[in-house]
């Protein structure tokens, strides 16, 4: 397609096609990576940077930075890479220009070891300052390392079993870098967290600041999740939230899997809403395999993640009021809803959430007897009854209204420089939805609108949530009333899959946001980089923004009304 | 008006809670510890009380519910038990956090390998229910079970479970999953009766 500018003939002398087979985009010399990224933005529209992750290409001295630009009027990515040597490996950071890459930077630092010069506050994000190396190298062992990748020999044909943690006892399962001492160590990295907070200069009298720590044990952060806040008296004048706790190194365990392997982990992610997960998965691998579920397959899907949509929302707008002090009623009522959903997973896929339904080239199984008639009588009837008995019970209330509205509020401008998506995006009135600006699947064939509203605030997130449940239950309306007959898997189900080298970006609309799952293989069974860009964690880049200037007790609403699950943050 | 909205919402409230005795009164006795009960509470159209009081009172689960998986076995006419896995070493290989452990079966006499496991072991501590191992025997050897109450005491003993603690009956397995097993049962036959004693393993 010719909506991309071509960069080459724009920047001959920095830019070169990536012309790998399997492989597009554009190589940038690192020197000038910001100034092509300035036209970009300034000059050809490219205002969304959606996702920044590294490839690592040991044992060539080899580092990759990728970078996928999107316009936010909509349309495909702009893939852009930086070329970097593995020691010493940095590039400028694109933090300045695009702030919504602050996170991802630091976690690219984190993980794979990339400096980035320029960046505001390079630290360690998903790690600790104990942690030994940056382990998504692709010389990086885990201390109880089995094998490079699975499936491990040790297990057929001569598998004689032991405890997992037998090999992997406590105290000798982690590693310490060099010169570093855990008993007398004194954690340096909260010195430099504190110290990124201004001082503010003396006016007058001299007042000084507070720092306050909510979390990580804080039953407003709906998991183990820490803000730090610095208060002037009520109000907060900055804040910066440490995220990590939950860390497993998904990514790493990604590509020690099989291609299918990751299936079931993906689940794991954001755990509210794995049918979404596998969606966006499934659809990276497939445009790499080049292979299309059947008709019958993709209505399947998009019943399933719209039925995930409506009862994620549903399920945030009851805990965003719980965060209010409504203490857990309105989150039943959804949580009602919610089961009458999940009973529906349970029976097509085995599982109410670890669901694990989607297979390249189809899903697992066709709808058991009965579900379809369950799910009519969910979408005809009860679930429009029950959105509309929401919005009563809600969106009038007084005190909803005195605690959200015009609180939290994140512009346009800001949304989009912060790489926000989803709800948050959309909500502050920016129209943009991946079902529409990038149609996958087949999402162009039903009739719906993209929900939006213009305040920014946390009371518009929540209306949004609700037009958006409301939305999906259209076109769950049209998946019900076209849903042909046929096959539900293209090919034999297999376990290990072909997947020809080169790299894909398969990202879809998941209820928290634009869920994204970059994807290299090197044509071996086994990935060869496997990203994910989780929306949970990049949308709290926006956190700060909405926070400051407002009450310390305003600050859990809003971070209620982002809708963050812990599984996906951390990874 | 302000504090209309309070009140309209208040009333929603007040309504899931009158419609709890209501039903109450409306389904008598039955709509408590009985399976129609239950089953009532779980339709698209129940009002009221929706909550299951586990564990006097136990959602059924579906066919396809998947928790840990078992070995199932044929009954021979007298009384054998006939392991249908043949040692393939598939279910392993596919197993995605790796807790499957087989050792394949040898002859005694020449010491070849025979499609048979010697050992056959599942750390339930790392499966993590994905049913990959039933989806991909291509032997219909290996089941996901429905039995979810496996808490045991002894965590560092318990929860490796051998090829004996695995093993169940094909009839059980026809018992929780009819459908399947069925299906599964229709497709073997028609393949026997095209092309007999083909049986081997595959790789
Ligand atoms: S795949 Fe089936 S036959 Fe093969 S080893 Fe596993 S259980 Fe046995
Ligand atoms: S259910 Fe999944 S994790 Fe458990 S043994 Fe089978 S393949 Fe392995």
């Amino acid at each position: 397609m010719s909506e991309h500018p071509l960069l080459d003939q724009q920047f001959p002398e920095w830019v070169q096609a990536d012309a790998r087979p399997g492989y597009g985009g554009w190589l940038v010399q690192a020197a000038h990576l910001n100034d092509v990224a300035r036209w970009l933005r300034d000059q050809a529209g490219y205002d969304y940077l959606s996702s920044v992750t590294a490839v690592d290409y040991f044992p060539e001295d080899r580092m990759e930075v990728v970078y996928h630009l999107y316009r936010s009027t909509g349309g495909s990515a702009l893939v852009l890479k930086v070329v970097t040597g593995r020691e010493q490996a940095q590039v400028p950071s694109l933090t300045p220009l695009y702030p919504g890459a602050e996170f991802q930077e630091r976690e690219v630092w984190d993980l794979l070891g990339v400096r980035f010069v320029g960046h505001p506050d390079l630290r360690r994000i998903l790690l600790w300052e104990g942690f030994a190396g940056h382990p998504l190298r692709k010389d990086w062992r885990e201390p109880f390392f089995e094998e490079e990748v699975k499936p491990f020999k040790s297990r057929w044909p001569e598998g004689h079993v032991r405890r997992a943690e037998d090999g992997n006892p406590y105290g000798d399962n982690l590693q310490y870098p060099p010169d570093f001492d855990p008993d007398s160590w004194q954690p340096q990295g909260e010195d430099a967290l504190y110290a990124k907070f201004q001082r503010r200069a003396d006016e007058g009298i001299h007042t000084d600041t507070m720092i306050v720590n909510l979390g990580p044990q804080h039953p407003s952060t709906h998991g183990v999740f820490r803000m730090v806040v610095q208060l002037e008296g009520e109000t907060i004048v900055d804040l910066k939230p440490v995220m990590g706790y939950l860390h497993r190194n998904h990514e790493k365990i990604g590509e020690r899997n099989t291609f299918l392997q990751n299936m079931p982990f993906t689940d794991r992610l954001d755990y509210t809403t794995s049918m979404a997960n596998n969606f966006g998965y499934a659809l990276a691998v497939e445009k790499l395999m080049g292979i299309q579920p059947p008709e019958r397959a993709e209505y399947l899907r998009v019943m399933m993640a719209e039925l995930t949509r409506i009862m994620t929302h549903l399920f945030s707008i009851g805990f965003l009021l719980n965060d209010l002090g409504a203490f857990f009623t309105p989150s039943l009522y959804a949580i009602q809803e919610r089961e009458l959903i999940l009973d529906i997973f349970e029976a097509v896929s085995g599982s109410r959430m670890m669901c694990n339904y989607f297979r390249f080239g189809g899903v697992v199984r066709d709808l058991p007897e009965g579900v379809l008639e369950k799910v009519k009588e969910l979408v005809l009837e009860r679930l429009p009854r029950k959105i509309d008995e929401m919005d009563a019970y809600l969106t009038k209330n007084e005190i909803v209204r005195g605690r959200c509205e015009g609180v939290g509020v994140l512009t346009d401008a800001q949304a989009i420089a912060l790489s926000a998506s989803g709800p948050v995006l959309r909500a502050s009135g920016v129209p943009y939805d991946v079902r529409r600006a990038d149609p996958y699947s087949i999402y162009e064939r039903f009739d719906f609108d993209v929900a939006v509203r213009y305040h920014g605030d946390i009371y518009d997130r929540y209306l949004l949530r609700l037009d958006e449940a409301r939305q999906s239950l259209r076109i769950l309306q049209q998946v019900l009333r076209d849903l042909p007959e046929g096959p539900v898997m293209n090919g034999k189900p297999q376990h290990l899959v072909r997947v020809p080298a080169g790299e894909a970006y398969g990202r879809v609309e998941s209820p928290k946001g634009e869920l994204g799952f970059y994807v290299v293989s090197n044509g071996k069974p086994n990935p060869l980089r496997y990203h994910v860009r989780a929306p949970s964690f990049i949308n709290l880049t926006s956190l700060a923004t909405m926070a400051r200037g407002e009450k310390i007790a305003d600050v859990v609403a809003v971070l209620g009304s982002i809708d963050i699950v812990l599984g996906e943050v951390d990874r | 008006m302000n504090g209309w909205g309070i009140v309209r919402g208040m009333w929603v409230t007040f309504r899931h809670f009158a419609d709890t005795y209501l039903e109450d009164i409306r389904r008598g006795r039955r709509r408590y510890r009985t399976a129609e009960g239950i089953e009532q509470r779980r339709r698209s159209d129940v009002r009221g009380i929706v909550t299951v009081q586990y564990p006097e009172e136990k959602l059924p689960v579906p066919e396809e519910f998947r928790y840990l998986p078992f070995l199932v076995y044929d009954e021979g006419p007298n009384g054998e038990q006939n392991l249908r896995c043949t040692a393939c070493g598939i279910c392993a290989k596919a197993c995605p956090p790796q807790c499957i452990w087989i050792v394949r079966g040898s002859d005694p006499v020449t010491g070849k390998p025979i499609t048979a496991p010697a050992e056959f072991s599942i750390d339930i501590d790392i499966c993590m229910n994905c049913g990959f191992c039933a989806e991909y025997c291509p032997f219909d050897a290996i089941k996901m079970d429905h039995d979810y109450e496996i808490a045991s005491v002894n965590r560092t003993q318990q929860h490796i479970f051998n090829k004996q603690r695995l093993m169940r009956p094909a009839s059980y397995y026809a018992s929780i999953r009819p459908t399947n097993a069925a299906r599964e049962e229709a497709a073997r036959s028609a393949k026997a009766s095209k092309k007999p004693a083909a049986e081997g393993s595959t790789n």
